[in-house]
């Protein structure tokens, strides 16, 4: 896609020419080099690729986390790259969830509090009946009063998708979500995610190294060295399952 | 997204109560109970005391305030007194001769219209060596109350009748104590109290009588203060205003040590609480920057964060002064029970100030150590939660602190208005914690050597101590502070309150003997001898004026204090000695060798200061007619609550002894030989006896009722102390647990774990150790000798505690916090990290 089609189109994300310089002790080091795609509405994409591969840092970009050295960024049609930290703040706040790979509850809210706060940020007014239909939509309505140390890590990242869904985001960022799940309770997770997105259809943004989970979305960027190398079509369904276990590293 | 200040209350609240319910504030806030607690309790209870020990004081006027004058005072005078508010009674008083048949001595006649005494109780019996009792009755119209000496001075006893200038009053009890006694020359006359309605009978008051009026004033304190201004515009040449800043030497002096016992004790602890607050803020911010991280990814705005932090702290503040205040009020009220019997009659209600205090201290120590942690923290970039390593820019804390030691500076000049302690501690705490700092990271630096000493556990501790260099530092300063204060409560603290309470030891002299001849010195030493009692020491006396200062005529010199004016107009008390005087200390110049044949004087520094003089200053004196001079060499300061014989001016031997002189001396006389008092005056008719026994009483109840204040206000800074130390431990607790859970599943075995751990608290708590020894000698040192001007004597015992206390308190406070690792398998903590 050149930047000319990507201008015109209307996306749930795009990006523009994105670069990442940090400096180390060894001098200038580019983590991500002119990057740009475009995800549309309802659409989900897979970013695959070795550690080290600028994954997660385009992730960070792209949901407004961090700014780039170069280039800009377009969430919903509104370029996040000319806000500051608080308006980019605002608009995560109304159009953007998160599911991370190690869960990110928080150690003092139980189960439904943490579910809660996303909507208590938002001022939304009621939080507490919000957050206990989406508990309840990922089957964990007689855990609500428990902490995040008393639940199983399936049982954590279930809540962190209520979290991420209960504010109806028009994107979702996942990084690596069963990064830290055995295979069996990795597929109840994504199984999860994916039926929520397709109800609410919500745009899915997906960081993985797992190749199965990466084919049932419905694009993959492979990254390299900060480039995205290969934008290609996800697997069907039933290719997916028989290749599970095909990770990268 | 939420803007308006309700929701963000509502919020804050909200996230406030549930880190409560998880544990998460439990250090901040039992730190800032501690610093509240600490504050209002010694607030509440200095209150009190303070009232107590004020109105024990103000009973030696008999009232708050004294108007006294050498003319009738002006009616007007009374009826402002009367519209502020007060009450109001008076004393006439003057030197008269009276008679009991044949005998006759001269008296200070008194006066007294009812209300006498305002402040305290009179003290009578019904003869003489009888039952004592309180009363709050004066002389009826045609009696008289006399006092023991005058009595004994009589020969008479009680139901006699005495003839005091026209009239003739029947003597009806004997007047044991009157709260006003005092002890200066002028009331050196034995007293006779009477009622006011008899004094135009006695016809004593003629034109050239020396009479003194005095209207007694008393009421509440604002009261006090508003007729005190509105007059003191008003008052005439011959009109004084005497508060009791103006009376008892002693007691104020006692007062002063008391208040800076107590003020340097609430000080302290507020100071220590302090750190303990920042070092727990310090652990929260660190243990939230996570949900820091995680609420701005959802949304939530850096300004939102902060208000909501800061609102956070004011409800926190608000909590904490609330529960520190009741729990310091409770605190207060159990150590007054505990304190009843000693203080023989309830203390006064305490004021609502302190609780106001409460709530001042907690905001100023929360704004300025937990707020800029707090608001750092709200600083952590939301990309945190894709990277755990990214953390806020990190804290200045050299700014941030500053600002927090000047809130907190700033707080305790209002509290205590005592600016020269208040800067001296917080100098002294700056450099300590200067000192201390620059020590512990030399220390620290120094262990490295020691890594390749012993095995494995030996070089984790010791290479942890090294990996977090400032942290270490920071802990072990934290852990030797408190330990400091501790070592300092415990051994300093009881040297400082033991020598204090030897300067008035239990036979410290109570019989003070003047007018003593010459000729009489030996034959009373006889006396003495005989009745087995111990020879004091006899100090020579002479009457003088001064005349000059430099050649310049007194009379026509201006003096910039008052007070010195006075000293000058008036006769002085002179002496001489070879030696000085063991309350004697010389604070400037030198005093003369044994031997000395010069012409010197030696000046007590207050004194000097209110004259105005200097060392070589030539002061000029009529003595008997002839004129005396004499170099001022020396300044000294004196214990005048030893109660022996002190002078202003002390000459060296050979300067006044032409001159006629009298004798002074002091002596102890227990309760069973006081007869022996009454012996002596007769066989010394021209000397007269001044009974202390009361004005001691007096000094002593103050300074039991404040040193047991003090006493329980150090407990509060003890437990400050140990507040810093537990939040030391709990800073790199999580740390600590989660590094020891990676060891355990690298399959290091409990005993290894254990052992590396004790290295690292076990050598800061070594090293702590030693830097609060050192500290709590030098701080020792320092404010016994010149905040306290006591003798100090470096101990022993403290070098050994210091390094002790650390090893011990340190190490199994770390192995404590880290204990839960050992017993419970390390995936649980793993998993919760």
């Amino acid at each position: 896609m050149n930047t000319s089609e990507i201008k015109k189109s209307k996306s749930a994300l795009k990006a523009l020419q994105l670069s990442k310089q940090v400096s180390s002790p060894e001098g200038t080091l580019t983590i991500l080099d002119h990057v740009s795609l475009d995800v549309r509405h309802g659409e989900s994409i897979a970013i695959v690729g070795a550690s080290g591969a600028g994954k997660s840092t385009l992730l960070g970009l792209l949901a407004g986390l961090d700014v780039p050295s170069e280039g800009k960024i377009w969430l919903d049609d509104v370029e996040i790259t000319e806000m500051d930290e608080d308006g980019r703040a605002a608009l995560r706040a109304n159009n953007v969830g998160f599911v991370f790979q190690s869960f990110h509850l928080v150690s003092s809210l139980t189960a439904l509090e943490n579910v809660m706060l996303p909507l208590e940020l938002a001022g939304a007014a009621h939080a507490a009946e919000a957050a206990l239909e989406a508990i309840r939509t990922v089957g964990l309505e007689r855990r609500k009063g428990h902490y995040p140390h008393q639940l199983s890590g399936g049982e954590k990242q279930r809540v962190a998708i209520a979290r991420a869904f209960v504010v109806e985001p028009t994107v979702l960022f996942a990084d690596e979500p069963t990064g830290n799940l055995d295979n069996r309770t990795g597929d109840t997770v994504i199984d999860l995610l994916f039926r929520l997105n397709s109800e609410t259809q919500t745009t899915l943004v997906l960081v993985t190294h797992d190749l199965n989970l990466a084919a049932r979305c419905d694009r993959v960027l492979h990254m390299e060295a900060g480039r995205i190398e290969k934008d290609s079509p996800g697997a069907t369904k039933d290719r997916a399952d028989s290749g599970r276990d095909r990770t990268i590293d | 997204m939420i803007s308006s200040p309700a929701t963000t209350a509502h919020l804050a609240l909200k996230l406030l109560a549930r880190d409560w319910r998880a544990g998460e504030l439990t250090v901040l806030l039992v730190a800032l109970l501690v610093a509240v607690t600490a504050l209002t309790g010694v607030a509440f209870l200095t209150d009190r005391v303070g009232q107590a020990v004020e109105l024990r004081a103000v009973e030696s006027l008999a009232a708050d305030l004294q108007l006294s004058s050498t003319v009738p005072v002006t009616p007007e005078y009374a009826d402002i007194a009367h519209q502020d508010g007060l009450v109001t009674a008076s004393i006439t008083s003057m030197p008269s001769v009276v008679f009991a048949g044949e005998s006759n001595t001269l008296a200070a006649v008194r006066a007294v219209t009812p209300g006498y005494p305002l402040r305290g109780k009179l003290k009578t019996s019904d003869m003489l060596l009888g039952e004592i009792r309180v009363t709050d009755d004066i002389p009826g119209p045609g009696e008289a109350w006399a006092s023991p000496r005058l009595m004994a001075r009589l020969g008479t006893g009680t139901g006699t009748e005495l003839e005091v200038g026209g009239a003739v009053l029947r003597l009806t009890r004997v007047l044991d104590f009157r709260p006003d006694e005092g002890w200066s020359f002028v009331d050196l006359a034995p007293t006779l109290l009477i009622n006011e309605v008899d004094l135009e009978a006695t016809q004593l008051i003629q034109p050239g009588s020396r009479v003194t009026y005095r209207m007694l004033l008393a009421g509440e304190r604002n009261d006090v203060d508003n007729f005190k201004a509105s007059i003191e515009e008003k008052l005439s040449d011959n009109e004084k205003l005497v508060d009791i800043k103006d009376t008892n030497p002693q007691i104020r002096s006692s007062m002063e040590r008391a208040g800076r016992f107590l003020n340097l004790a609430s000080l302290v602890s507020v100071l220590l609480a302090a750190v303990a607050v920042a070092m727990a803020a310090r652990r929260y911010s660190h243990r939230h920057r996570d949900r820091i991280a995680l609420m701005k990814c959802m949304g939530a705005s850096q300004s939102l964060i902060f208000r909501s932090s800061v609102l956070q702290l004011l409800m926190l503040a608000i909590a904490g002064s609330f529960i520190g205040t009741v729990l310091g009020f409770l605190t207060q009220m159990g150590l007054a029970w505990l304190m009843r019997d000693m203080i023989g009659h309830v203390l006064p209600a305490p004021g609502l100030q302190p609780a106001f205090l409460g709530l001042i201290t907690a905001l100023s120590i929360l704004a300025g150590f937990a707020l800029p942690d707090l608001a750092q923290m709200g600083k952590t970039p939301p990309l945190r939660v894709l990277r755990q390593d990214i953390d806020p820019p990190p804290l200045r804390y050299g700014v941030s602190w500053l600002a927090g030691v000047l809130a907190v500076l700033l707080l305790l000049l209002w509290i205590m208005r005592d600016t020269q302690l208040v800067l001296t501690i917080f100098a002294g705490t700056a450099l300590t914690f200067l000192a201390l700092g620059i020590a512990g990271w030399l220390l620290v630096k120094s262990l490295q050597g020691f890594r390749g000493a012993a095995g494995v556990a030996w070089r984790y501790g010791l290479a942890n101590l090294a990996r977090r260099g400032r942290e270490s530092v920071v802990q072990i300063v934290a852990f030797g502070l408190g330990l400091m204060v501790l070592l300092l409560l415990s051994t300093v603290r009881t040297e400082l309150m033991d020598n204090w309470r030897q300067s008035l030891p239990e036979n410290a002299p109570n019989q003070f003997l003047i007018n003593i001849q010459p000729h009489e010195v030996d034959a009373m030493t006889a006396f003495l001898e005989e009745q087995q009692l111990d020879i004091p020491n006899f100090v020579p006396l002479v009457r003088a004026r001064m005349t000059r200062i430099n050649g310049a005529d007194v009379t026509q010199m201006t003096f910039e204090d008052p007070q010195g004016e006075r000293w000058a107009r008036r006769d002085s008390n002179l002496s001489w000695a070879a030696e000085l005087q063991a309350d004697n200390r010389v604070v400037g110049g030198a005093i003369w060798k044994a031997g000395f044949k010069g012409r010197e004087v030696s000046v007590e520094q207050d004194f000097g200061r209110e004259l105005g003089l200097e060392l070589g200053d030539e002061l000029g004196f009529d003595i008997a007619g002839e004129s005396v001079t004499a170099t001022v060499t020396s300044f000294r300061t004196v214990e005048w609550d030893s109660f022996s014989p002190n002078f202003f001016m002390v000459f060296s031997p050979g300067v006044l002894e032409p001159y006629p002189a009298t004798y002074i001396t002091s002596l102890y006389v227990d309760e069973a030989e006081r007869s022996t008092i009454l012996d002596l005056m007769r066989n010394f008719p021209s000397v007269t006896a001044i009974d202390l026994d009361a004005i001691l009483g007096q000094v002593r109840d103050v300074m039991d009722k404040a040193a047991l204040a003090v006493q329980a206000v150090f407990l509060f800074t003890l437990l400050a102390g140990l507040t810093v130390l537990w939040a030391a431990v709990q800073a790199t607790r999580d740390e600590r647990r989660y590094e020891s859970a990676m060891l355990r599943t690298f399959g290091a075995s409990k005993r290894r774990v254990l052992s590396g751990v004790a290295t690292e608290f076990v050598a800061i708590g070594l090293l702590a150790g030693v830097l609060a020894s050192v500290g709590a000698s030098l701080a020792g040192y320092l404010l016994a000798t010149r905040l306290f001007e006591l003798d100090y004597h470096f101990s022993m015992v403290l070098w050994l505690a210091g390094p002790l206390a650390g090893v011990l308190f340190v190490g199994v406070s770390g192995m404590a916090a880290t204990w839960r690792v050992i017993t419970h398998p390390p995936i649980s903590v793993l998993r919760s990290a």
